[in-house]
């Protein structure tokens, strides 16, 4: 079902498939990204980064380095240190080194930085300089990291063991009852492994100090430009750097997915160079830079427990999980929040009683814990509950569909309030979860399977019946380092009836400059082509958070709705002093005002327009405007049902995956065609931690997969088609009836992935794999199993 | 990923990259299609400080069939050998081993030279060239030497190539009547090194028992592996089910794979087995078809 459509193609409101305006500049070649920006006499910043996962720095030789043609400065930890400026904060208020002084915490950490006139030299410059480092005890295993004499890391901040924090939601005693209560307990461990945003854009910035007027413009890689110039006054406030002075520009970016939200410390070095200096500063990072050092997702350990009643009922859900974040919690989470939006985790189904904690550790690794395409931390926590649902169907010997559909929150329960203190907006499970079996044959493949697994093959059929929660804040509930999480839209209608609409948030890919105009063409009938959107100027976009989370359509896109409601009302006024009618006389249609009862006396949005700068009622402001900080009432709770069938080769362990059905409901849809694209990116990048992804690092903290010949991304070969559909359950309280649909399939793709291998497996006993599932796992499991 | 400074050179006759070879010694190296050289130098694992690009070399880029043997130049690029209509009718082994190489991006510039003189246990041609008991022709200060595929490996980026030498073509026996190859990949996405792979070549006498049998083994040693018991064990035998299966049993055994991220040395063994089975029931297949 597309939603309706109010208006015609020419004005290319809501619903339409309206080709992506921002694409003949990509297409063209004609995107202008951080690296693409050069400006007079600027200079080139490379990082020396550490061998050791942790050592001593015992000294810093930068002799050869500087007595190279073209180096023109070497910056260490100490030399930060005189201004204070060799720490700085997380935006989970832990805190980070820009430069060390003292010990290096992960391999490749920034040891010391060369700024060079030619990135070249600068390249060079690195090799040459001499770091003596004392190897310390690395402490790798987070569960080794709680050990009484695991050594101990964060000595700098007073502390005696490795525990950052604990955390917990939910009712433990009532939760307990129901457990000890049950007629049926399943319990198993999951470890969601760390992963990697890896954009195809690396993260990088050009800092420009001007000594003269004592401002600072930084280009940068950053999907929250606003809170990164807030940060910058709050740390460098006291080296001068006031926030009227500081302009953040985030050009064109290839790719953030959670990644570019975090202020990396080369940025600040960069930052630091330029202040020093006087000069234009770039740095841009390599991909084994990035992929080694930036802040990385997941990497949860979880234990799980659903009990049930012998008839399929869940009654409570318990989850017990150790949280690894490196050496500093990096995450870039809510501030009320450090294990993000786990809470989620009872998932799409109606569970009385439930009990999450999470305890978060510091090891040598590199810090983090972002939000990769996913609203801080739901991955893990759709994961949990999708594995779970099928683990325990197995042991009831109920099939996973039918165990869905006994246990599914019912239409009628929305608003729904979830045992961990959620009210879930609106959903129809069953619906999504009916659809996407009709599409994919659900039936006639349980029947399918049974010959097969007759015959010895090995054939799986696994299902997600995933919901998301996005769209932060209501500011009440959700702020980054104080900074509460509404979003904004400034909207101003030239004299001719055009547009320009600026945006708090910064679009990555998702299609903004699209979308945002869709909306703005919906209300006030102005068409899309002619409404120019613009974000990632601080200077000139208003304030706002940011976009993650998949929050810009249920915050900028709902700011942009009530920003072109305000022009309306106006535009109104001026309609009525035009035709010479009252207000109440008149109706509107997609960009005009008619006369009730009189149709042929009209005037359009551009007459108005026009009128706002040439005629305009007397005693009225002139022009037409309207600026707007949404505040959202409540989070959106986006959901859809995924069915995954694989074949897999028992000679090889390849797991084929010959069809993926994906049902997603998102409410109304801006533009379907966009919401298909962000579907099969996302379902793309739900498939590769699935099966191939993960950050592992040996016993020394040496990164095993520190390039792409050893990280593992999928390319078009590998990828399946993706079969998408959808059901439209609108969102009450979203001015637009919208939710997010970002991140939906990252987060609910891996489980129908991992719950179909494993159903292909459930004869030899298999209950669980964790991802990633490569053709060695799998062959392992056959072997150990005595099938092969 | 920048390498350090370096200067280039692109002759325009063998003699004359013969003689920038010999003038700078070890700090020199050839470059073909770049594509396993410019990696090693941006990781700054290899350094030298003189290339000496073939491209301009005339010559080293036909393919051709002449005196009983498929001739191939050093610098024919692999979509070269993918797009040739000889190479895709007659060497099935080696058009599917040159369309598992890499990508379409690698494989527009890699050479088949490039391939086997690098060494590198991973790449997919030196399995292939030893199945088909290919010469490898090298041309150095002391003249032209031709050295067979199966005695060119010698250790890990290794060849018998000496540091003044050229390698300017590849010659292949050409393949009697009812002949087949096949080759055999298991690799974890596009791009990526084999896990393990088989390369089998074979041919069938009047009789229908094996009057050839070549075997090669990628990325299971620190060499390519040429696998001569299997390959004796079916050498004038007919090609049953259980000879076949006997014969992959003796390539999983004479292997010697290391454990790593794409699995354990058991898994690979166990791997080699299997791929042998594949790749050598396809061979079977082309061959009695044809
Ligand atoms: C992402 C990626 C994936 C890859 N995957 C695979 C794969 O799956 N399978 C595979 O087989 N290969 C793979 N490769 C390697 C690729 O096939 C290379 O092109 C090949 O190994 C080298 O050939 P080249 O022409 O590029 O040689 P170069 O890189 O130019 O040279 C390689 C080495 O050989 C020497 N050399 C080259 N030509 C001669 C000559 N005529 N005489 C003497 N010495 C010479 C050079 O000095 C150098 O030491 C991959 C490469 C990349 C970048």
């Amino acid at each position: 079902m597309e939603a309706e459509v109010r208006t015609p193609p020419t004005i290319c409101g809501m619903g339409h498939r309206m080709k992506r305006k921002e694409d003949a500049r990509f297409l063209f070649g004609k995107g202008r990204y951080v690296d693409d920006i050069k400006l007079p006499g600027m200079l080139y910043m490379d990082i020396v980064r550490s061998p050791f996962a942790h050592a001593r720095i015992k000294s810093i030789n930068a002799e050869r380095a500087l007595a190279m043609d073209g180096v023109v400065a070497v910056i260490t930890g100490k030399d930060l240190e005189k201004y204070n400026l060799h720490w700085m904060p997380t935006l989970m208020g832990d805190t980070q080194m820009v430069l060390p002084t003292d010990r290096v915490m992960y391999q490749a950490q920034e040891v010391a930085a060369v700024i060079a006139t030619d990135r070249y030299i600068a390249a060079d410059a690195v090799e040459a300089i001499e770091v003596e480092y004392e190897p310390l005890e690395p402490v790798i295993d987070p569960f080794r990291a709680l050990e009484p004499d695991a050594p101990v890391l964060r000595t700098d901040k007073g502390k005696t063991d490795n525990h950052i924090w604990h955390w917990e939601v939910g009712d433990r005693e009532a939760t307990e009852r129901a457990f000890q209560e049950a007629d049926v307990v399943v319990k198993q461990q999951i470890y969601i492994p760390r992963i990697h945003v890896a954009s195809i854009e690396t993260c990088g910035c050009i800092a420009d100090y001007d000594p003269v007027e004592g401002k600072l413009t930084v280009y940068m890689t950053t999907q929250a430009p606003h809170v990164v110039r807030t940060a910058l006054a709050m740390v460098a406030g006291h080296v001068g750097l006031s926030e009227e002075k500081i302009r953040v520009i985030s050009p064109d970016i290839g790719g953030g997915f959670g990644g570019k939200v975090p202020i990396y410390p080369g940025y600040v070095i960069a930052i630091a160079a330029s202040v020093l200096l006087g000069k234009p500063v770039k740095w841009i990072e390599d991909r084994s830079e990035n992929l080694q050092a930036d802040s990385f997702a997941r990497d949860y350990h979880i234990t799980a427990e659903l009990a049930a009643t012998k008839e399929g009922k869940i009654t409570a859900l318990r989850i017990k999980t150790l949280a690894d974040h490196g050496y500093t919690d990096a995450a870039a989470n809510p501030s009320k929040f450090p294990a993000g939006l786990f809470s989620i985790c009872t998932g799409s189904y109606d569970i009385k009683h439930a009990f999450v904690e999470v305890d978060a550790v510091y090891t040598n690794k590199p810090p983090g814990g972002i939000a990769y395409r996913c609203s801080f931390r739901v991955t893990e926590a759709v994961h949990a509950i999708e594995r779970m649902v099928d683990v325990l169907a197995q042991k009831l010997g109920m099939d996973p569909a039918e165990l869905r559909f006994k246990n599914f929150i019912q239409p009628d329960q929305f608003p729904y309030k979830s045992a961990l203190g959620w009210e879930y907006d609106s959903g129809n499970y069953p619906a999504a979860l009916r659809k996407a079996m009709d599409l994919i044959g659900y039936e006639e493949l349980r029947r399918e399977q049974a010959e097969r697994r007759a015959r010895g093959e090995l054939m799986g059929i696994g299902i997600s019946s995933f919901t998301e929660i996005v769209g932060a804040g209501p500011s009440r509930h959700f702020d980054i380092l104080g900074i509460k999480m509404f979003d904004s839209c400034e909207l101003r209608i030239h004299p001719t009836g055009k547009a320009i609409a600026r945006f708090g948030t910064k679009s990555q890919g998702q299609g903004h400059e699209t979308t945002y105009a869709q909306i703005i063409a919906e209300e006030l009938g102005i068409p899309a082509e002619h409404v120019q959107v613009e974000e990632g100027d601080t200077d000139t976009a208003p304030y706002g958070l940011g976009t993650y989370a998949s929050r810009s359509t249920p915050t900028a896109g709902a700011a942009a709705a009530m920003a072109a409601r305000k022009v309306r009302e106006k535009a109104r006024k001026i309609a009525a002093y035009l035709l010479e009618v009252s207000e109440e006389d008149l109706e509107w249609e997609p960009g005009v005002f008619r006369v009730k009862g009189a149709p042929d006396k009209s005037v359009t949005i551009q007459d108005i327009a026009l009128a706002a700068y040439t005629n305009h009622p007397p005693g009225m402001e002139a022009g037409l405007e309207a600026v707007h900080y949404y505040d959202p009432p409540n989070l959106t709770f986006p959901f859809g049902s995924y069915i995954c069938v694989v074949d897999i080769d028992k000679g090889t362990g390849q797991v084929k995956i010959r069809r993926f059905v994906a049902v997603d409901d998102c409410g109304h849809v801006i533009n379907p065609m966009i919401v298909e694209g962000q579907i099969h990116g996302g379902l793309t990048m739900g498939f590769a931690p699935a099966m191939m992804e993960e950050l592992v690092y040996d016993e020394e903290g040496n990164i095993l997969t520190g390039s792409f010949m050893d990280y593992l991304l999928p390319t078009a070969v590998e990828t399946p088609r993706w079969e998408t559909a959808r059901t439209v359950t609108p969102s009450p309280h979203h001015p637009l009836g919208a939710k997010g649909v970002g991140e939906s399939a990252t987060v609910g793709a891996p489980a129908a992935i991992v719950n179909a291998v494993v159903d292909a497996l459930s004869p030899y006993g298999v209950t669980h794999i964790d991802i990633p599932i490569t053709p060695y796992k799998v062959w392992k499991i056959l072997h150990e199993k005595g099938v092969v | 990923m920048i390498p350090p400074p370096f200067t280039y050179a692109a002759p325009t006759s063998l003699e004359e990259a013969l003689a920038l070879l010999q003038q700078h010694g070890p700090m020199a190296k050839i470059l073909a299609g770049g594509h396993s050289l410019l990696p090693m130098m941006k990781l700054r694992l290899l350094e030298p400080e003189v290339l000496i690009d073939l491209r301009r070399v005339p010559g080293l880029d036909e393919i051709r069939e002449e005196n009983g043997y498929l001739h191939l130049g050093a610098m024919v690029r692999e979509v070269e050998l993918e797009e040739h209509p000889l190479i895709r009718e007659k060497y099935p082994l080696l058009y599917e081993t040159t369309r598992w190489i890499a990508d379409p991006q690698v494989r527009n510039m890699g050479t088949i030279g490039g391939n086997l003189a690098h060494g590198d246990p991973g790449n997919d041609h030196p399995a292939t060239m030893m199945a088909y008991d290919a010469q490898l022709v090298a041309v150095g200060p002391r003249g032209e030497r031709v050295i067979p595929a199966r005695e060119f490996f010698l250790d890990f980026y290794t060849t018998a190539l000496e540091p003044d030498e050229i390698l300017t073509a590849i010659r292949i026996p050409i393949p009697p009547p009812r002949s087949g190859g096949a080759y055999e990949k298991l690799e974890r996405k596009v791009g990526d090194y084999a896990t393990a792979a088989v390369a089998v070549q074979l041919s069938l006498a009047e009789d229908g028992t094996l009057s050839y049998v070549g075997i090669g083994l990628t990325n299971v040693a620190h060499v390519p592996l040429f696998a001569a018991r299997s390959c004796a064990h079916l050498q004038g035998q007919r090609p049953t089910p259980e000879r076949i299966d006997e014969a992959a049993q003796m390539a999983s055994e004479d292997c010697n794979p290391r454990s790593d991220l794409r699995g354990s040395a058991e898994y690979k063994r166990a791997m080699v087995r299997e791929l042998t089975r594949r790749a050598f029931r396809r061979a079977l297949e082309r061959a009695q078809g044809g």
